[in-house]
């Protein structure tokens, strides 16, 4: 059996009271899409932020690729190959959108402390960034200011910005929040494309775009990993069915 | 080449490029005036504009709001000063020791500051700056209070400071390199990483910048610039104190860099340039009005500032225009 990519050992996160994580164990497989869906409050964000590194577990361990990341920080795990974007869109808005890219492009370019050298005429850094536009379709937007992007186009350029380092893991929390219909189905056709060179999470709301998307499914309900299977399997779990799908699968 | 000369035709560009030609020829237009005051002024200018400049670097391009800048203006001048009433009065030696004192004095406190954020970040700068004046103030055997007559800096045979005019060349050029420097910095890797944390800092560490790396490094490099403006101020009135590094010091640079246009290259140099001249002419105007206002400068100094707070946020730089890019 292949290794996990990124895997989670019975991970936990209590906030007081509050059981955010309870005993996460969860696999993203290399080149699958995993999508992670639960109701509101159902501990999805805590997840996220043990996987990436800004919040610590209280016990548990995560692995990615091949590691146990646990005690890294963010930077660190970046470094490895584990890019992500954010449910409210976080570009930098002051700068161009090919900035932007070029700056992710640079992040993964060894260290920053060079101090003398103009990185805008930096072709190493300029080029692929470019190319890194044009694949998600906003190449003649380059030189727009990424505060004045419409904010489908921020949203893909934050895609733009997660796949500049040649992640071996894409952490995508709510791609799709706040679009309109015809962006959703363009950023589905998008991510489509990605489908197999690399693995994602999806943490994702709209369900048409999960099960058009997702290899497998995990159920996330009160912090506790309820379920996890093929779209198929997951549509037709009891509990699933009745803890979240219920409304919408009626 | 032909951008540069594109941008000097704009107001902004005609501006600083008369600004810098004053530079330039000051000393001859003192001379040729018989204000011999003014050259004097002119230095602690070009000396308070270096500090700004490296200021700025931290304040500008990275958005962290550091109050205790003037301590730095203390270390580089006592690091002159303490060398120098122990006979140790070669600039070679006191100068490099002047710029790492203060290199490791930025090291110590962004190490420790920059953990925090926003107002508590600008506490305790301005705690350690504090802390500095405070030191300053104990080393009763060099001054204490009183401060410290010193004797400047010798270059053998290259360069005498006790020549006015050898003096203000020295500090433009100097200045003119720490321009250079932080117009390159400006859109280097270093910088861009910088300014993007200044814009989201979360983001930033998404992508992989170990962020609070960059900013001690920018700490530092900042803190050795404006030590070597310490180093020019102790040896323009060949005299240190802790007055140099009040409070008061950190506040005035915060803001000649506010008022000159933030992270703007030549922001600091306009806000320098804006603060003396405010405070030469409102003292003798307000006399003017009435024997003894003078003293009280700063009541109109005060809400200037405030209105430019208020109705020009960009400084000085945003009156002369808007920026593209």
């Amino acid at each position: 059996m292949v290794e996990p990519l990124l895997s989670t050992d019975r991970l936990v996160k209590r906030f007081g009271g509050l059981l955010a994580t309870d005993n996460v164990s969860i696999e993203v497989r290399p080149g699958e899409i995993h999508a992670l869906i639960g109701p509101n409050g159902a501990g999805k964000t805590t997840l996220v932020g043990q996987l990436t590194g800004t919040l610590a577990p209280d016990s548990g361990s995560v692995r990615f690729a091949g590691r146990d990341v646990t005690r890294l920080p963010t930077h660190a795990r970046v470094r490895l190959g584990l890019a992500r974007s954010f449910q409210i869109t976080a570009v930098l808005r002051e700068f161009t959108a090919l900035d932007n890219v070029a700056l992710a492009v640079q992040a993964h370019a060894g260290h920053s402390f060079r101090f003398l050298a103009d990185a805008r005429a930096d072709r190493r850094l300029r080029d692929p960034a470019r190319r890194g536009l044009e694949s998600v379709g906003l190449g003649d937007r380059a030189d727009t200011l990424a505060a004045s992007l419409s904010h489908g186009e921020q949203r893909q350029l934050e895609i733009a910005m997660a796949l500049a380092g040649d992640p071996k893991l894409l952490l995508l929390d709510e791609p799709m929040a706040g679009m309109g219909a015809e962006e959703s189905q363009r950023m589905v056709g998008f991510l489509g494309a990605l489908k197999g060179s690399r693995g994602m999470l999806l943490i994702e709301h709209d369900m048409d775009a999960v099960f058009a998307l997702a290899d497998r499914i995990t159920v996330l309900v009160y912090g506790r990993a309820v379920a996890t299977g093929t779209p198929d399997e997951i549509r037709a779990h009891p509990e699933v069915r009745q803890a979240y799908l219920g409304e919408d699968a009626a | 080449m032909k951008d540069m000369l594109a941008s000097m035709r704009t107001p902004r560009g005609l501006f600083t490029v008369a600004l810098l030609l004053v530079f330039a020829l000051l000393p001859l237009l003192t001379e040729a005036f018989g204000q011999r005051y003014l050259l004097s002024v002119g230095t602690r200018i070009v000396i308070w504009s270096i500090a700004a400049v490296s200021l700025n670097m931290i304040l500008g391009y990275g958005g962290l709001v550091s109050f205790g800048h003037a301590a730095f203006f203390g270390i580089g001048g006592y690091a002159v000063g303490i060398l120098s009433a122990n006979g140790l009065g070669s600039g070679w030696l006191q100068w490099p020791v002047a710029i790492l004192a203060s290199a490791a004095w930025a090291a110590v406190i962004g190490a420790l500051s920059l953990r925090t954020r926003g107002v508590y970040f600008l506490m305790i700068t301005l705690a350690f700056g504090q802390l500095v004046y405070y030191l300053g103030s104990g080393l009763e055997a060099y001054g204490g209070d009183d401060g410290l007559n010193i004797s400047r800096s010798r270059f053998a045979g290259l360069i005498d400071l006790r020549d006015k005019a050898s003096f203000y060349w020295l500090c433009l050029a100097l200045l003119c390199a720490t321009l250079w420097f932080c117009s390159r910095f400006a859109v280097s890797r270093f910088g861009l990483v910088l300014r993007g944390a200044k814009s989201n800092e979360l983001r930033m560490t998404a992508l992989g910048f170990p962020v609070f790396r960059y900013r001690l490094a920018a700490f530092v490099v900042s803190g050795a610039f404006g030590g070597l403006a310490g180093v020019l101020l102790a040896n323009e009135g060949a005299y240190v104190s802790p007055a140099m590094m009040s409070w008061v010091k950190s506040g005035d640079l915060i803001v000649i860099v506010v008022l000159g246009g933030i992270g703007v290259l030549f922001g600091p140099l306009y806000g320098t340039v804006a603060f003396f001249a405010l405070e030469e002419l409102l003292k003798p105007g307000l006399d003017l009005l009435h024997k003894g206002w003078g003293e009280y400068w700063q009541v109109v100094f005060g809400p200037m500032l405030v209105l430019i707070a208020l109705y020009a946020r960009g400084g000085i730089d945003s009156l002369l225009g808007r920026r593209d890019g």
